[in-house]
């Protein structure tokens, strides 16, 4: 390494930049101030201000309300995780499903197209009620809880989202990698399981994680069909002390339990980005 | 004849890419095929590897029809090599595990002893300090040898090359044809697609010039690249001095 002089130019291009950059935090800040200010201004001033914080930003029924949402809020977790756990397998099994050719497998492909369609269409609420008061009223032998009934529902309903994300994977997988693979003597199977589909998740990686954190609030949605998950405490909250409160603090605690799932998401994204610029 | 294809046909649409192509090749013999691009070279490799079906005519290795619908073309893939002209070499697995993955899962064998002979390939070609590394990280000239070490671990009858150097820096060429120069010396019989003229000339027992869907003229290197019969291969390596590449 040769040491350099930087020249008067060169300073001058530095002390310029950074004059820049100082002007652009200092506008950011002035710019962000007016608006907060101004918004606190909208809200608060509001001749219904005063009645809303009552029964909206209540901090007593806060209090007492929140061991009840949390422990709703535990089984919205449980939910969370083991419906998109079978939710992802579902809808790797369905993508895989649809890539298959031969005449064999004509009903598969006709069954796990027409799922994906149909499921994709119709609003999970509806499927919500199918499932938890549908299934029931037919009074068979051995019907599952409302629980496992609404958690079904939801995979039912995410795994055709994300067979659909799963075949966008496979199908952006270069068909010259099949290629190299069947030539080595693989089976469309072994080609599948060891080349395409590794490569195909790690792509969709970023879309799949997204999904799931959409997924993470619809877990409430079960509370339709009757269990107490943070959402149906929330609302047995609200309708014994007339307050929205209640409702407030499970929102919070969504945003919450999202936060990571989020962090996550944007971190594999932004490294799958990274990689892609990277080049072959 | 290791090889012989017989009077094959194929057609994408109505562009007929093989018309009653004829070819044979002899055990340990290396053949060089040679033509403009869309002569069909490609696409004969690829129909050779069952990756593309043909339309008519017979293909035989060792003297078992592999153009029969009725056979296993896993069964044949697995005698014979294909490197590709931009090597498809598996991004998400290690320069290792690309060379084992065959061994291990179609061939069967022990992990460990599969990976043992992947490492003594790579050390001689020069690659042993890659083993672990993934593709994206060596060069084009790296990735060829890879890609070629991976198709030789399978023990092949045959091995097809298919332009394997046409994607590389022209400083990087050579180091792939002195792999495949040794792999001659050791009897591996070869089909090699290519636009490297003077290396046809020196590596292989037989030119073939691929023209109009057939093999339109063959023999020794020096003819066919010194004194051709046919105007047509006159003319397109008239075309290639042109472009310095002889």
């Amino acid at each position: 390494m040769t040491t350099h002089q930087i020249s008067t130019r060169q300073r001058e291009r530095i002390a310029y930049r950074r004059g820049r950059a100082i002007r652009s935090v200092l506008l950011a800040a002035a710019s962000t101030a007016a608006v907060g200010t101004l918004l606190a201004v909208a809200i608060t001033g509001a001749p219904g201000w005063e009645r809303v914080k009552e029964s909206f930003f209540d901090l007593d029924t806060a209090r007492k309300y929140l061991p009840q949402i949390l422990e709703g809020l535990w089984l919205n977790v449980k939910l969370l995780v083991v419906c998109a756990t079978c939710a992802m397998a579902l809808g790797l099994l369905v993508a895989v499903l649809r890539t298959l050719r031969g005449p064999v497998f004509f009903p598969v492909r006709a069954l796990a197209t027409g799922y994906t369609y149909s499921f994709r269409g119709l609003p999970l609420i509806i499927v919500i009620y199918l499932f938890a008061f549908g299934v029931p009223g037919l009074r068979l032998q051995g019907t599952p809880d409302v629980l496992v009934l609404g958690a079904a529902a939801l995979v039912v309903t995410y795994g055709a989202y994300l067979a659909e994300v799963f075949r966008a994977g496979i199908e952006s997988v270069h068909p010259s990698q099949i290629a190299a693979a069947r030539s080595l003597g693989l089976t469309y199977r072994q080609a599948m399981r060891h080349v395409v589909l590794p490569q195909a998740v790690r792509r969709v990686a970023p879309p799949l994680l997204n999904d799931t954190v959409a997924l993470q609030k619809d877990v409430g949605l079960i509370s339709l069909a009757g269990p107490i998950d943070a959402i149906r405490a929330a609302q047995i909250g609200v309708a014994q002390d007339a307050d929205f409160t209640p409702y407030i603090v499970a929102g919070v605690l969504f945003v919450l339990l999202a936060l990571p799932l989020i962090a996550v998401t944007d971190g594999v994204t932004l490294r799958a980005a990274r990689r892609q610029n990277a080049g072959t | 004849m290791l090889l012989e294809i017989k009077d094959v046909r194929k057609a994408f649409g109505d562009q007929v890419i093989l018309d009653g192509l004829d070819l044979g090749v002899a055990e340990h013999e290396v053949v060089a095929l040679i033509g403009a691009s869309g002569s069909g070279k490609s696409t004969l490799l690829r129909c050779v590897n069952l990756l593309t079906e043909i339309d008519d005519g017979t293909i035989h290795l060792d003297g078992e029809e592999i153009s029969d619908p009725r056979i296993d073309p896993d069964a044949v893939r697995r005698r014979i090599g294909l490197v590709f002209q931009s090597y498809n070499l598996f991004p998400h697995m290690t320069v290792l595990e690309n060379i084992t993955l065959a061994p291990v899962r179609v061939h069967r064998r022990p992990a460990k002893e599969a990976e043992a002979q992947a490492r003594q390939w790579l050390e001689r070609v020069g690659l042993a300090d890659k083993a672990g590394s993934y593709p994206d990280r060596l060069s084009g000239g790296q990735q060829q040898r890879a890609a070629i070490v991976r198709a030789l671990v399978n023990s092949p009858r045959l091995l097809l090359l298919d332009e394997v150097t046409s994607a590389l820096d022209p400083e990087l060429v050579g180091e792939v044809l002195t792999m495949i120069r040794d792999l001659k010396g050791e009897g591996v019989t070869m089909v090699l697609a290519t636009h490297e003229m003077g290396f046809a000339k020196q590596v292989a027992d037989r030119v073939a010039f691929l023209d109009g869907g057939r093999v339109l003229e063959q023999g020794p290197p020096e003819q066919v690249l010194g004194d051709p019969v046919e105007a047509r291969t006159r003319q397109f390596l008239a075309r290639i001095i042109e472009a310095g590449r002889l």
